[in-house]
Protein backbone atom coordinates (compact mmCIF):
# COMPACT_ATOMS: atom_id res chain seq x y z
CA UNK A 1 0.00 0.00 0.00
CA UNK A 2 2.77 2.32 1.02
CA UNK A 3 4.53 1.59 -2.23
CA UNK A 4 1.42 2.33 -4.29
CA UNK A 5 1.07 5.70 -2.58
CA UNK A 6 4.71 6.42 -3.33
CA UNK A 7 4.14 5.62 -7.00
CA UNK A 8 1.03 7.80 -7.20
CA UNK A 9 2.89 10.67 -5.55
CA UNK A 10 5.82 10.25 -7.93
CA UNK A 11 3.48 10.14 -10.93
CA UNK A 12 1.55 13.32 -10.17
CA UNK A 13 4.43 15.37 -8.79
CA UNK A 14 6.56 14.63 -11.85
CA UNK A 15 3.64 15.35 -14.18
CA UNK A 16 2.84 18.75 -12.69
CA UNK A 17 6.48 19.67 -12.24
CA UNK A 18 7.13 18.93 -15.90
CA UNK A 19 4.03 20.61 -17.30
CA UNK A 20 3.83 23.76 -15.22
CA UNK A 21 7.45 24.48 -14.36
CA UNK A 22 9.98 22.72 -16.53
CA UNK A 23 8.18 23.13 -19.87
CA UNK A 24 8.45 26.90 -19.39
CA UNK A 25 12.17 27.09 -18.71
CA UNK A 26 13.43 27.25 -22.32
CA UNK A 27 17.06 27.93 -21.51
CA UNK A 28 18.62 29.84 -24.46
CA UNK A 29 15.23 29.72 -26.14
CA UNK A 30 14.95 25.99 -26.75
CA UNK A 31 16.75 23.84 -24.16
CA UNK A 32 14.30 22.18 -21.81
CA UNK A 33 14.86 19.58 -19.11
CA UNK A 34 12.59 16.53 -19.30
CA UNK A 35 12.81 15.41 -15.71
CA UNK A 36 9.83 13.07 -15.87
CA UNK A 37 12.19 10.28 -16.98
CA UNK A 38 12.93 10.03 -13.26
CA UNK A 39 9.68 8.07 -13.03
CA UNK A 40 11.27 5.20 -14.91
CA UNK A 41 14.44 5.43 -12.84
CA UNK A 42 12.71 5.57 -9.45
CA UNK A 43 9.92 3.07 -10.07
CA UNK A 44 10.56 0.00 -7.89
CA UNK A 45 12.07 -2.95 -9.73
CA UNK A 46 9.69 -5.83 -10.03
CA UNK A 47 9.40 -8.95 -12.09
CA UNK A 48 5.80 -8.18 -12.96
CA UNK A 49 6.03 -5.33 -15.43
CA UNK A 50 2.56 -4.78 -16.89
CA UNK A 51 1.61 -2.04 -14.41
CA UNK A 52 4.97 -0.34 -14.82
CA UNK A 53 4.75 -0.25 -18.62
CA UNK A 54 1.18 1.00 -18.48
CA UNK A 55 1.92 3.75 -15.93
CA UNK A 56 4.92 4.97 -17.93
CA UNK A 57 2.76 5.11 -21.03
CA UNK A 58 0.09 6.99 -19.08
CA UNK A 59 2.56 9.54 -17.68
CA UNK A 60 3.92 10.24 -21.15
CA UNK A 61 0.42 10.52 -22.54
CA UNK A 62 -0.64 12.95 -19.81
CA UNK A 63 2.31 15.17 -20.66
CA UNK A 64 1.29 14.97 -24.31
CA UNK A 65 -2.21 16.03 -23.30
CA UNK A 66 -0.82 19.20 -21.82
CA UNK A 67 1.71 20.04 -24.49
CA UNK A 68 -0.28 19.13 -27.65
CA UNK A 69 2.37 16.79 -28.95
CA UNK A 70 0.37 13.77 -30.08
CA UNK A 71 2.08 10.76 -28.53
CA UNK A 72 5.79 11.52 -28.62
CA UNK A 73 6.34 11.68 -24.85
CA UNK A 74 4.29 8.51 -24.35
CA UNK A 75 6.31 6.63 -26.96
CA UNK A 76 9.75 7.68 -25.76
CA UNK A 77 8.97 7.07 -22.09
CA UNK A 78 7.51 3.66 -22.93
CA UNK A 79 10.65 2.69 -24.83
CA UNK A 80 12.99 3.40 -21.92
CA UNK A 81 10.53 1.76 -19.52
CA UNK A 82 10.76 -1.39 -21.59
CA UNK A 83 14.54 -1.20 -21.93
CA UNK A 84 15.17 -0.48 -18.25
CA UNK A 85 15.48 -4.11 -17.17
CA UNK A 86 18.08 -4.73 -19.84
CA UNK A 87 20.29 -1.92 -18.53
CA UNK A 88 19.75 -2.96 -14.94
CA UNK A 89 21.13 -6.36 -15.87
CA UNK A 90 24.03 -5.05 -17.94
CA UNK A 91 25.23 -2.01 -16.00
CA UNK A 92 24.09 -2.58 -12.43
CA UNK A 93 24.58 -6.38 -12.70
CA UNK A 94 21.36 -7.27 -10.88
CA UNK A 95 19.37 -10.45 -11.37
CA UNK A 96 15.71 -10.97 -10.53
CA UNK A 97 16.64 -12.17 -7.02
CA UNK A 98 18.06 -8.76 -6.13
CA UNK A 99 15.02 -6.77 -7.21
CA UNK A 100 13.24 -6.71 -3.85
CA UNK A 101 16.18 -5.31 -1.92
CA UNK A 102 17.37 -3.01 -4.67
CA UNK A 103 17.95 0.64 -3.78
CA UNK A 104 19.41 3.09 -6.23
CA UNK A 105 21.25 5.18 -3.62
CA UNK A 106 23.11 2.20 -2.23
CA UNK A 107 24.74 1.52 -5.59
CA UNK A 108 28.15 3.01 -6.48
CA UNK A 109 27.82 6.42 -8.09
CA UNK A 110 29.72 5.53 -11.27
CA UNK A 111 27.33 2.75 -12.20
CA UNK A 112 24.25 4.80 -11.37
CA UNK A 113 25.64 7.66 -13.43
CA UNK A 114 26.09 5.48 -16.52
CA UNK A 115 22.69 3.90 -16.07
CA UNK A 116 20.87 7.22 -15.72
CA UNK A 117 22.75 8.96 -18.52
CA UNK A 118 22.06 6.14 -20.98
CA UNK A 119 18.34 6.15 -20.20
CA UNK A 120 18.13 9.96 -20.49
CA UNK A 121 20.02 10.11 -23.79
CA UNK A 122 17.93 7.34 -25.39
CA UNK A 123 14.72 9.01 -24.22
CA UNK A 124 15.70 12.47 -25.45
CA UNK A 125 16.95 11.20 -28.78
CA UNK A 126 13.67 9.39 -29.51
CA UNK A 127 11.66 12.35 -28.25
CA UNK A 128 13.40 14.90 -30.48
CA UNK A 129 13.46 12.66 -33.55
CA UNK A 130 9.72 12.08 -33.25
CA UNK A 131 9.08 15.77 -32.63
CA UNK A 132 11.05 16.59 -35.76
CA UNK A 133 9.34 13.78 -37.74
CA UNK A 134 11.61 13.99 -40.78
CA UNK A 135 15.25 13.51 -41.75
CA UNK A 136 15.64 17.23 -42.37
CA UNK A 137 17.36 19.20 -39.62
CA UNK A 138 18.85 16.03 -38.19
CA UNK A 139 21.81 17.95 -36.78
CA UNK A 140 19.36 20.02 -34.77
CA UNK A 141 17.93 16.84 -33.26
CA UNK A 142 21.40 15.78 -32.17
CA UNK A 143 22.22 19.20 -30.70
CA UNK A 144 18.90 19.36 -28.87
CA UNK A 145 19.44 15.85 -27.52
CA UNK A 146 22.91 16.72 -26.27
CA UNK A 147 22.03 19.97 -24.51
CA UNK A 148 18.72 18.84 -23.06
CA UNK A 149 20.28 15.59 -21.81
CA UNK A 150 22.97 17.53 -19.98
CA UNK A 151 20.34 19.80 -18.46
CA UNK A 152 18.11 16.91 -17.38
CA UNK A 153 21.02 14.95 -15.93
CA UNK A 154 22.27 17.94 -13.92
CA UNK A 155 18.78 18.55 -12.52
CA UNK A 156 18.32 14.86 -11.77
CA UNK A 157 21.56 14.43 -9.84
CA UNK A 158 21.12 17.73 -7.98
CA UNK A 159 17.59 16.70 -7.05
CA UNK A 160 18.58 13.27 -5.78
CA UNK A 161 21.49 14.80 -3.88
CA UNK A 162 19.20 17.26 -2.08
CA UNK A 163 16.61 14.60 -1.25
CA UNK A 164 19.26 12.27 0.10
CA UNK A 165 20.85 15.00 2.26
CA UNK A 166 17.57 15.51 4.06
CA UNK A 167 17.42 11.93 5.30
CA UNK B 1 -2.53 -24.69 -28.72
CA UNK B 2 -0.18 -25.14 -25.79
CA UNK B 3 2.55 -23.63 -27.88
CA UNK B 4 0.49 -20.51 -28.50
CA UNK B 5 -0.27 -20.11 -24.81
CA UNK B 6 3.38 -20.65 -24.02
CA UNK B 7 4.31 -18.05 -26.61
CA UNK B 8 1.96 -15.50 -25.06
CA UNK B 9 3.26 -16.34 -21.59
CA UNK B 10 6.82 -15.84 -22.65
CA UNK B 11 6.38 -12.66 -24.63
CA UNK B 12 3.50 -11.04 -22.79
CA UNK B 13 5.49 -7.97 -21.77
CA UNK B 14 6.82 -7.53 -25.25
CA UNK B 15 3.34 -7.82 -26.76
CA UNK B 16 1.93 -5.36 -24.24
CA UNK B 17 4.80 -3.01 -25.02
CA UNK B 18 4.09 -3.31 -28.75
CA UNK B 19 0.42 -2.52 -28.19
CA UNK B 20 1.13 0.63 -26.18
CA UNK B 21 3.90 1.71 -28.56
CA UNK B 22 1.64 1.40 -31.57
CA UNK B 23 -1.06 3.45 -29.82
CA UNK B 24 1.38 6.27 -29.09
CA UNK B 25 2.86 6.16 -32.59
CA UNK B 26 -0.61 6.31 -34.06
CA UNK B 27 -1.37 9.38 -31.96
CA UNK B 28 1.90 11.01 -32.99
CA UNK B 29 1.30 10.48 -36.70
CA UNK B 30 -2.30 11.60 -36.37
CA UNK B 31 -1.20 14.78 -34.66
CA UNK B 32 1.50 15.79 -37.12
CA UNK B 33 -0.21 14.81 -40.33
CA UNK B 34 -3.94 15.33 -40.13
CA UNK B 35 -4.81 17.37 -37.07
CA UNK B 36 -7.59 15.09 -36.14
CA UNK B 37 -6.55 14.52 -32.56
CA UNK B 38 -9.81 15.67 -31.14
CA UNK B 39 -9.16 13.99 -27.86
CA UNK B 40 -5.51 14.62 -27.14
CA UNK B 41 -5.16 18.35 -27.05
CA UNK B 42 -4.78 20.98 -24.42
CA UNK B 43 -8.19 22.41 -25.35
CA UNK B 44 -10.07 19.70 -23.50
CA UNK B 45 -11.83 20.53 -20.26
CA UNK B 46 -9.37 19.00 -17.80
CA UNK B 47 -6.10 20.38 -19.13
CA UNK B 48 -7.77 23.65 -20.09
CA UNK B 49 -8.98 24.09 -16.52
CA UNK B 50 -5.50 23.51 -15.15
CA UNK B 51 -3.92 25.96 -17.54
CA UNK B 52 -6.58 28.54 -16.74
CA UNK B 53 -5.63 28.37 -13.06
CA UNK B 54 -1.90 28.75 -13.67
CA UNK B 55 -2.31 31.56 -16.16
CA UNK B 56 -4.46 33.51 -13.73
CA UNK B 57 -1.50 33.43 -11.42
CA UNK B 58 1.22 34.29 -13.91
CA UNK B 59 -0.80 37.05 -15.55
CA UNK B 60 -0.31 39.31 -12.56
CA UNK B 61 3.36 39.49 -13.36
CA UNK B 62 2.71 40.91 -16.83
CA UNK B 63 -0.03 43.43 -16.06
CA UNK B 64 2.23 46.43 -16.58
CA UNK B 65 3.19 45.28 -20.07
CA UNK B 66 -0.41 44.56 -21.06
CA UNK B 67 -1.39 48.01 -19.86
CA UNK B 68 1.28 49.63 -21.99
CA UNK B 69 0.14 47.68 -25.01
CA UNK B 70 -3.46 48.73 -24.45
CA UNK B 71 -2.49 52.38 -24.12
CA UNK B 72 -0.54 52.23 -27.36
CA UNK B 73 -3.41 50.56 -29.15
CA UNK B 74 -5.91 53.05 -27.76
CA UNK B 75 -3.73 55.86 -29.01
CA UNK B 76 -3.60 54.49 -32.55
CA UNK B 77 -7.34 53.84 -32.55
CA UNK B 78 -8.04 57.37 -31.28
CA UNK B 79 -5.83 58.77 -34.02
CA UNK B 80 -7.69 56.81 -36.64
CA UNK B 81 -11.00 57.95 -35.23
CA UNK B 82 -9.87 61.55 -35.32
CA UNK B 83 -8.69 61.11 -38.87
CA UNK B 84 -12.02 59.67 -39.96
CA UNK B 85 -13.89 62.35 -38.06
CA UNK B 86 -11.96 65.10 -39.83
CA UNK B 87 -12.71 63.47 -43.17
CA UNK B 88 -16.36 63.27 -42.32
CA UNK B 89 -16.44 66.91 -41.29
CA UNK B 90 -14.85 68.02 -44.54
CA UNK B 91 -17.37 66.14 -46.68
CA UNK B 92 -20.06 68.47 -47.85
CA UNK B 93 -22.43 65.91 -49.27
CA UNK B 94 -23.89 63.62 -46.69
CA UNK B 95 -24.03 59.98 -47.60
CA UNK B 96 -26.81 58.26 -45.72
CA UNK B 97 -25.71 54.86 -44.57
CA UNK B 98 -28.52 52.44 -45.07
CA UNK B 99 -28.38 49.98 -42.24
CA UNK B 100 -29.80 47.22 -44.44
CA UNK B 101 -27.03 47.65 -46.98
CA UNK B 102 -24.20 48.56 -44.66
CA UNK B 103 -22.13 45.48 -44.57
CA UNK B 104 -19.90 44.49 -41.67
CA UNK B 105 -17.48 41.82 -42.79
CA UNK B 106 -15.68 40.85 -39.60
CA UNK B 107 -16.53 40.85 -35.92
CA UNK B 108 -13.93 40.89 -33.16
CA UNK B 109 -14.00 39.47 -29.64
CA UNK B 110 -11.33 39.27 -26.98
CA UNK B 111 -9.75 36.20 -25.37
CA UNK B 112 -6.96 35.40 -22.97
CA UNK B 113 -4.13 33.02 -23.74
CA UNK B 114 -3.86 30.38 -21.06
CA UNK B 115 -1.08 28.38 -22.64
CA UNK B 116 1.55 29.52 -25.09
CA UNK B 117 4.08 27.36 -26.88
CA UNK B 118 6.81 28.45 -29.25
CA UNK B 119 9.82 26.15 -29.02
CA UNK B 120 8.50 23.09 -30.81
CA UNK B 121 8.14 22.28 -34.46
CA UNK B 122 4.33 22.40 -34.33
CA UNK B 123 3.23 24.98 -31.81
CA UNK B 124 -0.25 25.45 -30.40
CA UNK B 125 -1.76 28.10 -28.16
CA UNK B 126 -4.75 27.53 -25.89
CA UNK B 127 -7.25 30.32 -25.22
CA UNK B 128 -10.08 30.60 -22.72
CA UNK B 129 -12.98 30.97 -25.15
CA UNK B 130 -14.80 28.07 -26.76
CA UNK B 131 -17.97 26.92 -28.45
CA UNK B 132 -20.13 28.42 -25.71
CA UNK B 133 -18.75 31.85 -26.64
CA UNK B 134 -19.29 31.27 -30.35
CA UNK B 135 -15.76 30.31 -31.28
CA UNK B 136 -15.53 27.82 -34.13
CA UNK B 137 -12.79 26.31 -36.23
CA UNK B 138 -10.83 28.38 -38.74
CA UNK B 139 -11.31 31.74 -37.10
CA UNK B 140 -8.36 34.10 -37.17
CA UNK B 141 -6.50 35.08 -34.01
CA UNK B 142 -4.50 38.29 -33.77
CA UNK B 143 -3.44 40.94 -31.29
CA UNK B 144 -2.65 44.61 -31.54
CA UNK B 145 0.79 43.99 -33.05
CA UNK B 146 -0.07 41.39 -35.66
CA UNK B 147 -1.32 37.93 -36.48
CA UNK B 148 -1.04 35.04 -34.03
CA UNK B 149 -2.71 32.02 -35.63
CA UNK B 150 -5.86 30.17 -36.65
CA UNK B 151 -8.24 28.24 -34.40
CA UNK B 152 -8.08 24.54 -35.18
CA UNK B 153 -9.74 22.75 -32.27
CA UNK B 154 -12.55 23.78 -29.93
CA UNK B 155 -14.18 22.43 -26.80
CA UNK B 156 -17.02 23.92 -24.76
CA UNK B 157 -15.04 26.63 -23.00
CA UNK B 158 -11.57 26.49 -24.58
CA UNK B 159 -10.05 26.53 -28.02
CA UNK B 160 -6.72 25.53 -29.45
CA UNK B 161 -4.98 27.89 -31.85
CA UNK B 162 -2.58 26.67 -34.48
CA UNK B 163 0.12 29.28 -34.09
CA UNK B 164 1.88 30.80 -37.10
CA UNK B 165 4.90 29.02 -35.60
CA UNK B 166 3.62 25.69 -36.90
CA UNK B 167 5.05 23.82 -39.85
CA UNK B 168 1.51 23.13 -41.08
CA UNK B 169 0.23 26.68 -41.13
CA UNK B 170 0.04 28.47 -44.46
CA UNK B 171 -1.24 32.03 -44.52
CA UNK B 172 -1.69 34.31 -47.48
CA UNK B 173 0.43 37.46 -47.13
CA UNK B 174 1.59 40.30 -49.31
CA UNK B 175 3.87 43.31 -49.38
CA UNK B 176 2.36 46.51 -48.11
CA UNK B 177 3.59 48.63 -51.01
CA UNK B 178 2.70 46.26 -53.85
CA UNK B 179 0.11 43.59 -54.48
CA UNK B 180 2.53 40.70 -55.02
CA UNK B 181 1.59 37.98 -52.61
CA UNK B 182 3.07 34.77 -51.23
CA UNK B 183 2.53 32.07 -48.63
CA UNK B 184 3.62 32.57 -45.05
CA UNK B 185 5.25 29.48 -43.52
CA UNK B 186 7.62 28.67 -40.70
CA UNK B 187 10.77 26.56 -40.96
CA UNK B 188 10.83 25.66 -37.27
CA UNK B 189 14.06 27.42 -36.35
CA UNK B 190 13.72 30.87 -34.83
CA UNK B 191 10.45 31.84 -33.17
CA UNK B 192 10.81 35.49 -34.15
CA UNK B 193 11.35 34.81 -37.85
CA UNK B 194 8.88 33.37 -40.36
CA UNK B 195 9.26 32.77 -44.09
CA UNK B 196 7.33 34.16 -47.01
CA UNK B 197 7.49 31.76 -49.94
CA UNK B 198 6.50 31.69 -53.61
CA UNK B 199 6.72 35.42 -54.12
CA UNK B 200 6.98 36.18 -57.85
CA UNK B 201 10.56 36.82 -58.98
CA UNK B 202 9.91 40.20 -60.48
CA UNK B 203 8.86 41.61 -57.12
CA UNK B 204 11.29 44.18 -55.85
CA UNK B 205 11.76 43.49 -52.18
CA UNK B 206 14.09 45.49 -50.01
CA UNK B 207 15.05 44.86 -46.42
CA UNK B 208 12.70 46.70 -44.09
CA UNK B 209 9.56 46.38 -46.23
CA UNK B 210 6.38 45.73 -44.28
CA UNK B 211 4.44 42.50 -44.83
CA UNK B 212 0.68 42.38 -44.21
CA UNK B 213 -2.02 39.74 -44.63
CA UNK B 214 -3.27 39.39 -48.18
CA UNK B 215 -7.01 39.06 -47.78
CA UNK B 216 -7.19 36.27 -50.35
CA UNK B 217 -8.40 33.81 -47.73
CA UNK B 218 -11.70 34.14 -45.96
CA UNK B 219 -10.07 33.77 -42.56
CA UNK B 220 -7.92 36.86 -42.13
CA UNK B 221 -9.04 40.39 -42.92
CA UNK B 222 -6.74 42.21 -45.31
CA UNK B 223 -4.03 44.44 -44.00
CA UNK B 224 -3.17 43.00 -40.60
CA UNK B 225 0.48 43.64 -39.86
CA UNK B 226 2.85 40.66 -39.81
CA UNK B 227 6.44 41.87 -39.82
CA UNK B 228 9.29 43.42 -41.77
CA UNK B 229 11.59 41.84 -44.35
CA UNK B 230 14.82 40.73 -42.73
CA UNK B 231 16.63 38.79 -45.44
CA UNK B 232 15.96 37.90 -49.08
CA UNK B 233 17.19 34.53 -50.39
CA UNK B 234 16.96 34.79 -54.15
CA UNK B 235 19.05 31.69 -54.77
CA UNK B 236 16.48 29.12 -53.65
CA UNK B 237 13.83 27.79 -56.01
CA UNK B 238 10.93 28.97 -53.87
CA UNK B 239 12.27 32.50 -53.51
CA UNK B 240 12.08 32.63 -49.74
CA UNK B 241 11.98 35.87 -47.77
CA UNK B 242 12.79 35.90 -44.06
CA UNK B 243 10.43 38.07 -42.04
CA UNK B 244 11.01 39.50 -38.61
CA UNK B 245 7.68 39.36 -36.76
CA UNK B 246 6.25 42.44 -35.06
CA UNK B 247 4.89 40.15 -32.37
CA UNK B 248 7.19 38.64 -29.83
CA UNK B 249 5.59 35.19 -29.97
CA UNK B 250 7.04 34.22 -26.61
CA UNK B 251 5.28 37.10 -24.93
CA UNK B 252 1.60 37.45 -25.83
CA UNK B 253 -1.20 37.66 -23.29
CA UNK B 254 -4.49 38.81 -24.73
CA UNK B 255 -5.71 38.27 -28.28
CA UNK B 256 -8.64 39.07 -30.53
CA UNK B 257 -10.66 36.40 -32.28
CA UNK B 258 -11.77 37.50 -35.72
CA UNK B 259 -14.97 36.02 -37.04
CA UNK B 260 -15.55 36.37 -40.75
CA UNK B 261 -19.24 36.97 -41.29
CA UNK B 262 -19.06 36.38 -45.03
CA UNK B 263 -17.09 33.18 -44.87
CA UNK B 264 -19.92 30.74 -45.54
CA UNK B 265 -21.23 32.86 -48.35
CA UNK B 266 -17.83 33.10 -50.03
CA UNK B 267 -17.13 29.40 -49.57
CA UNK B 268 -20.45 28.40 -51.10
CA UNK B 269 -19.81 30.70 -54.03
CA UNK B 270 -16.33 29.30 -54.60
CA UNK B 271 -17.63 25.74 -54.47
CA UNK B 272 -20.24 26.32 -57.12
CA UNK B 273 -17.59 27.72 -59.44
CA UNK B 274 -15.52 24.57 -59.06
CA UNK B 275 -18.26 22.17 -59.90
Amino acid sequence: MNKNLYIAFLFFSLLFLQVFVLNNILFFGYINPYLYVAFVIFYPLRKERTAFLFLSFLLGLSIDFFSDSGGINAFSLLIIAYMRLFFVRIILKKTSQDFLLFRLDSEPFGKVFNYVIILIVIHHFILFSLANFSIQNFSEVLINTLYSSIFTAVLFFLGTYIIRKKK
Amino acid sequence: MEQIIYFFQKYKYFLFFLLLASISLFLTINNTRFHKSKFISSANEITGGFYEKTSQFSNYLNLRMYNNELILENATLKNQLEFLQSKKDSITHFIVVDSMQFHQKYSYSGAKIIKNQYHQKNNYITINKGENQGVTKEMAVMNSKGIVGIIDQTSKNYARVQSILNSNSKINARLKNSFHYGTLKWNGKDYNTVQLEDVPRQTSVTIGDTIITGGRSTIFPEGIAIGVVKKVNNSTSTNTIDIQLFNDMSNIGYVYIVKSLDKIEVNILEKTVNE
